[in-house]
Parts: C-alpha cells; sequence; structure tokens
C-alpha cells in the first residue's frame, strides 16, 4: 500500500519509508520478512540466554547469568501466583516467554531510527522495520495464540457444556440468553484484540515520534529524543508487563468454574 | 500493516519459544530456585538446633563446673583435715620421742653421778688414808686401824 506513495519525497516520503515492513509475496501470502527475522533473532537472544542460565542452573550460590535469570523468573512467578490460584505447567513459562519476547521487541525501539535501515541499505536491503511489535501481525500472532489457549482451558477446565452454559446464562440468567451470549462474544473477542491493539498502538505511535523526531534539524534532536528515550524505557517494560500480566488474567479466568 | 501470512510465521515462532521454555527454561531454574529455597530453610533450621545445643551444653558445663568447684572443696577441707592430724600425730610422737630422751638422759645422767661419787669416795678415801699416814707416819698400822679408816671413808661417802 505504501509502494505508490513511496515516490514522494521529503518529510512524507522517510516517514513512510520507515514504516514500509521488508516483505515478500502477495496478498495475504504477503510476508514481512523483518518481523520474521527480528522476532527470529530476539526470540533466539532469549532462548539462548536463559538456555546459558538453565544449563548452568545450581541451587548453590548462583552466578550473575543464573542471578539475573532467576530474578525474572520469580517476578514473573509472583505475578502468576497472585492472579493464578490453580497449577498449570504452561501458563508461567508462557508469560516468562510473552514478557520477556515483548520486551525484547519493544527495546529494538530504543536504538536510532535511522541506523539499522542505514546498515540494511548497505547491504541493498531498501525497507527496514526492525520493531517487531510496530508490526499488527507480532502482536495479533501472541494474543490470538493466547486467545486459543483461553478458548482450550475454557473448554478443558469446564467442559464444552459448561463453557456453553457460561457463554448463554451469565450475566443476566436464561432469560436473556441472546443478551448474554452477545455480551460475552464481545468480551471474549475484545481480549485478543484489545492485547495486540495495545501493544501496536502503544510502540507505532513511539517509534512515529521517534522518526519525526529525527525529521527536525539535528541540534534539536538530542533534546527531544532524549527525554522521549527515557520515556520509552518506562513504556517498553510497562508494555510487556501488561500484555504478560493480562494473559496471566485471561488464562486464570479461563481457568475459573462458576 | 495489513494482516497476512506473517502471522502465521509469528505464531509459529512464538509456540516454538513458549514449547521450548516450557520444556528446557522454566524448570530446571524453577527447581534451583525452590532446592535452594529449601537449602537455605533447612540451614536456617540447623542454625537454630545448633544454637539450641549451644545453650544446652552450656548449662551443662555450668553444672559440671558446680561439681567441680564441689568435689575440690571437699578434697581440700579433707586435705586440710589429714594435714592437721598429721600435724598433731607428729606433735604427739616428738613429744614422747623428747620424753624418752630425757628419761635416757636422766638415768646416765644418775649413772654418771654414781660413777662420779664412787670414784670421788674411792679418791677422799685415798687422800685421807694417804694424808693420814703422812701424818701419822709408820705409827698407825693399816690392818689395826682399818674399821677407822673405813668408817671414816663411809662418812665421806
Amino acid at each position: 500500500m505504501a509502494t505508490e506513495v513511496h515516490a514522494a519525497e521529503g518529510a512524507t516520503g522517510y516517514i513512510i519509508h520507515h514504516l514500509t515492513p521488508l516483505h515478500a509475496g502477495e496478498g495475504f501470502w504477503t510476508l514481512h520478512l523483518d518481523t520474521l527475522f527480528f522476532s527470529a533473532i530476539l526470540g533466539g537472544l532469549f532462548i539462548w540466554f536463559f538456555k546459558m542460565a538453565a544449563e548452568k542452573a545450581t541451587s548453590g550460590v548462583p552466578g550473575l547469568v543464573q542471578n539475573f535469570a532467576e530474578m525474572l523468573i520469580e517476578f514473573v512467578d509472583n505475578q502468576v501466583k497472585d492472579s493464578f490460584h490453580g497449577h498449570s505447567k504452561l501458563i508461567a513459562p508462557l508469560a516468562l516467554t510473552i514478557f520477556c519476547w515483548v520486551f525484547l521487541f519493544n527495546f529494538m525501539d530504543l536504538f536510532p531510527v535511522d541506523i539499522l535501515p542505514l546498515i540494511g541499505s548497505m547491504m541493498g536491503i531498501e525497507y527496514l522495520r526492525v520493531v517487531p511489535s510496530t508490526d499488527l501481525n507480532a502482536t495479533f500472532a501472541m494474543s490470538i495464540s493466547v486467545f486459543c489457549l483461553i478458548i482450550f482451558y475454557s473448554i478443558k477446565i469446564k467442559g464444552p457444556w459448561g463453557f456453553a452454559k457460561e457463554l448463554m446464562f451469565q450475566p443476566f440468567g436464561p432469560w436473556l440468553l441472546p443478551f448474554n451470549l452477545l455480551l460475552k462474544l464481545v468480551e471474549e473477542i475484545a481480549k485478543p484484540i484489545s492485547l495486540a491493539l495495545r501493544l501496536f498502538g502503544n510502540l507505532y505511535a513511539g517509534e512515529l515520534i521517534f522518526i519525526l523526531i529525527a525529521l527536525l534539524p539535528w541540534y534539536i534532536q538530542p533534546i527531544l529524543s532524549f527525554p522521549w528515550a527515557i520515556f520509552h524505557i518506562l513504556i517498553i517494560t510497562l508494555q510487556a508487563f501488561i500484555f504478560m500480566v493480562l494473559t496471566i488474567v485471561y488464562l486464570s479466568m479461563a481457568h475459573e468454574d462458576h | 500493516m495489513s494482516i497476512n501470512a506473517t502471522l502465521i510465521g509469528q505464531m509459529i515462532t512464538f509456540a516454538l519459544l513458549v514449547w521450548f521454555t516450557m520444556k528446557y527454561i522454566w524448570p530446571p531454574l524453577f527447581d534451583s530456585l525452590e532446592e535452594r529455597k529449601k537449602k537455605i530453610a533447612d540451614g536456617l533450621a540447623a542454625a537454630e538446633r545448633g544454637q539450641e545445643e549451644i545453650l544446652l551444653a552450656e548449662k551443662r558445663a555450668k553444672g559440671v563446673l558446680k561439681e567441680a568447684k564441689e568435689q575440690s572443696s571437699e578434697i581440700v577441707t579433707l586435705a586440710q583435715k589429714r594435714a592437721n592430724e598429721i600435724v598433731e600425730e607428729s606433735k604427739d610422737a616428738a613429744k614422747k620421742e623428747g620424753d624418752r630422751l630425757i628419761v635416757a638422759a636422766k638415768a646416765q645422767i644418775e649413772q654418771e653421778i654414781q660413777q662420779a661419787k664412787e670414784g670421788l669416795r674411792q679418791e677422799v678415801a685415798d687422800l685421807a688414808l694417804s694424808a693420814a699416814e703422812q701424818i701419822l707416819g709408820a705409827e698407825i698400822d693399816k690392818a689395826k686401824h682399818q674399821d677407822i679408816i673405813s668408817k671414816v671413808s663411809n662418812q665421806l661417802g
């Protein structure tokens, strides 16, 4: 959609260039190669770090890597314990993965907006969008996966009939069945959409502001980009945290039998 | 900005990451955490036990010390008593020995006095005799006046 506008030079062209992903394929079968590449690299980084910690894990005095990994593990475990009262082997690792992956996605936002695309263009890559969470596909991939887990656990814990009853008879009792159903369906579907759009919106807006700051003269840029980057450190962590906590909360709601 | 096949790719990556974390990352790290928690709890319990044992041992040590003190003072008392006895005994023995020595010395003195007396008597008798002999010269016959001489010597004795 952006290719035809790309001819436009100046500020608009710069912005659009920055927001156009490196893509291949046509229509639905388009692949955003940069999103796939960076998210895989970041996922690999996450796995590599934690695998290193896990291999050296001892119950004795922990090393630096293990200490950091354990800090995150305990942090996630506390969050899970706070809102989820059942027993599940999946939820805590899922939450940890989400938190770290989303955080790393968002962290890419703190690289100077031009540096990676510049390196890319030197290697002959025309478009490069380095922050995977500014791609709706990346955020929806996670939220839809979480949504599938919500449905799966709802049916598994409450049984198909129990889940259907919950959809039909709550919150207003059997006499308002269609209304209940509509309300519940909207509620359920709103979960993945809000998860994905919240993260996407925050990061897309943040990235856009970095791009806009980059358009200003060089002597003004640091005055604006420095505070924004500092503020962004808070935002990227907060967004990762929100995504994780909401996932835990949604899954614990799926586990609760009324 | 459109939703496309990237979504599927991302979902596969996500599923792989979650699976890997669940299988190989969470359990060892979490177990090591739990194990350390247990170790620390055990260590604290052991420390508490140790403290209690120290208190008990101190109490025991105090008892032993007290007993030892009592025993030692008893021993000292006994020893003093025994020493007194020994001193008394030796005093008695010394007194007896002294008495014995005194008696023996007295007897010896008596004997020596007797001997001296005997000697002196003899000498005086001899002296008297020789004096009388010198005075009387040949007039006095020793045999004739034997009874007078012995009377005199008896008076001298």
